[in-house]
């Protein structure tokens, strides 16, 4: 079980500020979704979190600040799935997992990493693509390689960039339910960031939302989404209605400008796109 | 994990099924090692039996055993002197230099995530180039008889270091040591042309030769050399294995599963760029051996760099010391230059493996 406690981070690039006093705590058994206009800074506080990035502020994991931590003890705490990951030259799907047995094991493979290599691999339904080279599979199907290489790593805290921004939707919910039953199921903490504001309001426990590298609200989905607040953050005239008891967002038009308003409108068969 | 497995046998079956085809490859990978090692103490004996004065391979053999065990009492004999005083250090030379570059080119390969990344890319070999080019066209004789090797070596070294600093100050991203490398073999590639302008023409064409690549400089001193820091080096490089394997997928992957990328990266490097030196200060520039051994590896055992490193060693090892004696015999007496065989006999079966791999995947 571990608690999650971000205060003041902030990182910078030389030219320009990313992400500016980031403030919240995640618990155990929670899925927060980080979600926020593209550039919004979802995926730099993803590499902080995981020290990728060295931010300023501290990252607390049951209050021992991760940027002190040693790197191999901060492995065994944290994993990330990256976004559209990759893996070594012809590696297979099975060497590809095992990668993720590196914060726990020596040089050589021992029974007991082979055995959760293949356990995660017949967990999440991948056993009979073992020994396929990875470069050869489908995006859903790295995905999943990928969400089985952090599970053999043992974190409790998994980190999720994007994790489903290149899959269909089968994939996006398969992927997405794994990670939620595995949360639950071993009471870890999970960070996703996000840009499918429903899968969203359907996964998560609660949401942050970041506009230009700051909160800009957080909090459950059913409270977070609002027409106000999606038009203000993302610039999107929507509505927001209930579906199985979760918002669920519906866009009607961006903010358009010029003449290509007027062509909006009539695509849409209205006269008018409303403010 | 386990837990949900518990109760369910195909669960259980299809867990184990998993592990055992695991466990298969592993063993094909072990069993490429062995076969290689094996066909290696083949073309030995093959090797050390051609010659001016043929032996057959029984010769060669008893002679060979005779000389590592004396105490079996083999007779002396004129066999005995051809093997080990000429042609077994020549053997020894183009195994121990084709090793140190087919995990030169492997460790390139990994480390700069580029399949085409060995040690003319950096400009290690250019640097070598220029070094032996000044030390015979300059006349530089600080080191006596190690002139050209020191200095080849030295400058091999110095690029490295070099290229190293640039790329750190660039962020040590794989595209920035590459980069860097291009941008460092043509400067001193221009330097190199120049020396060979301002030379006499016995100068440049011991250069042009040098260039060529050959082993023929080999004696027991100088194997003994190579060897030391292919033995001090490759073993380190192996330790590291894993890591590198890692890295090819990228460093944040790696850093995320707690790798200190930098540092790896640079001692990597480092011991590619001495095992290039070495080989080259001697043997002069012998290419495609660092390309393509590593890739011969991969195709045949996959990525997995725990059994890179000792494969492209060993398939550096057999494609050298067979390419060198195809040089020597093909025209005898004529001997050609290594460099030209290496790739008249590695290009063909590299072509041979890369079609066959193509057509596994079509």
């Amino acid at each position: 079980m571990v608690n999650v406690d971000l205060k003041d981070v902030c990182f910078s690039y030389p030219s320009a500020d990313i992400l500016q006093d980031v403030n919240f705590s995640i618990g155990p058994g929670e899925i927060t979704g980080l979600i926020g206009p593209n550039g919004s800074g979802k995926s730099t506080l993803i590499k902080c979190m995981d020290t990728i990035l060295k931010p300023r502020g501290s990252i607390l994991l049951n209050g021992k600040d991760i940027l002190m931590m040693d790197r191999v003890d901060l492995a065994k705490n944290v994993g990330l799935v990256p976004q559209n990951g990759s893996s070594a030259m012809d590696s297979t799907v099975f060497e590809t997992v095992l990668m993720g047995r590196r914060p726990h094991s020596a040089w050589r493979i021992s029974e007991e990493d082979i055995n959760k290599v293949a356990d995660a691999l017949e967990r999440l339904g991948i056993g009979d693509m073992a020994m396929r080279d990875f470069s050869s599979l489908s995006g859903g199907q790295k995905q999943m390689v990928l969400l089985a290489r952090a599970i053999c790593q043992e974190p409790e805290v998994l980190l999720l960039d994007e994790p489903t921004s290149a899959l269909d939707i089968r994939h996006q919910l398969e992927v997405l339910e794994i990670v939620n039953h595995l949360v639950k199921e071993k009471n870890m903490s999970a960070i996703i960031a996000m840009h499918d504001l429903n899968l969203g309001a359907r996964y998560t426990d609660s949401m942050v939302m970041l506009r230009e590298g700051k909160i800009f609200s957080a909090g459950k989905p059913i409270d977070l989404y609002t027409p106000d607040m999606i038009k203000e953050v993302y610039g999107v005239t929507a509505v927001v209605i209930t579906v199985l008891g979760k918002p669920h967002v519906v866009p009607i038009s961006p903010v358009i400008y010029g003449h290509f308003k007027q062509k909006s409108a009539q695509t849409m068969g209205i006269e008018e796109i409303p403010a | 994990m386990s837990q949900i497995n518990k109760g369910s046998s195909y669960s259980n079956y299809q867990n184990q099924g998993i592990q055992a085809e695991f466990k298969h490859h592993h063993a094909r990978k072990i069993l490429f090692l062995s076969s290689v090692s094996v066909g290696i103490l083949l073309l030995v004996g093959i090797a050390a039996s051609l010659g001016s004065y043929d032996l057959t391979l029984t010769e060669v053999y008893t002679t060979i055993l005779g000389g590592i065990f004396p105490g079996l009492g083999l007779p002396e004999s004129v066999a005995s002197v051809i093997i080990w005083e000429i042609r077994l250090p020549r053997i020894a030379m183009a195994i121990v230099c084709g090793a140190s570059l087919g995990v030169a080119g492997a460790i390139l390969q990994g480390v700069l995530r580029n399949p085409l990344a060995e040690p003319f890319t950096l400009g290690i070999s250019s640097a070598a180039a220029m070094g032996a080019s000044l030390a015979i066209i300059g006349g530089i004789k600080f080191f006596g008889s190690y002139s050209v090797v020191l200095n080849a070596f030295i400058s091999a070294f110095i690029a490295t270091l070099v290229i190293y600093s640039i790329a750190k100050s660039k962020g040590m991203t794989p595209e920035a040591i590459i980069l860097a490398g291009i941008a460092i073999m043509f400067l001193l590639d221009a330097v190199t042309s120049f020396t060979q302008y301002l030379g006499t023409a016995e100068q440049v064409q011991a250069v042009v030769f040098w260039m060529m690549g050959s082993v023929s400089v080999a004696s027991w001193e100088t194997v003994l050399i190579v060897f030391i820091i292919a033995i001090l080096s490759i073993p380190y490089l192996i330790y590291k294995a894993s890591d590198l394997t890692i890295m090819g997928a990228g460093d944040e992957t790696a850093h995320s599963l707690g790798i200190n990328v930098e540092g790896v990266r640079m001692r990597t490097l480092i011991f590619a760029a001495l095992l290039t030196a070495s080989v080259t200060a001697f043997c002069g520039i012998i290419g495609f051996v660092g390309l393509v051994s590593p890739h011969i590896t991969r195709m045949i055992i996959g990525g997995d760099n725990r059994y890179v490193i000792p494969g492209s060693a060993l398939v550096g090892g057999i494609l050298l010391l067979g390419a060198d004696t195809v040089a020597r015999t093909i025209l005898a007496p004529m001997i050609l230059p290594v460099g030209i065989m290496t790739a008249l006999v590695g290009v063909p079966f590299f072509m041979f493996l890369f079609m066959r791999k193509r057509k596994e995947i079509w």
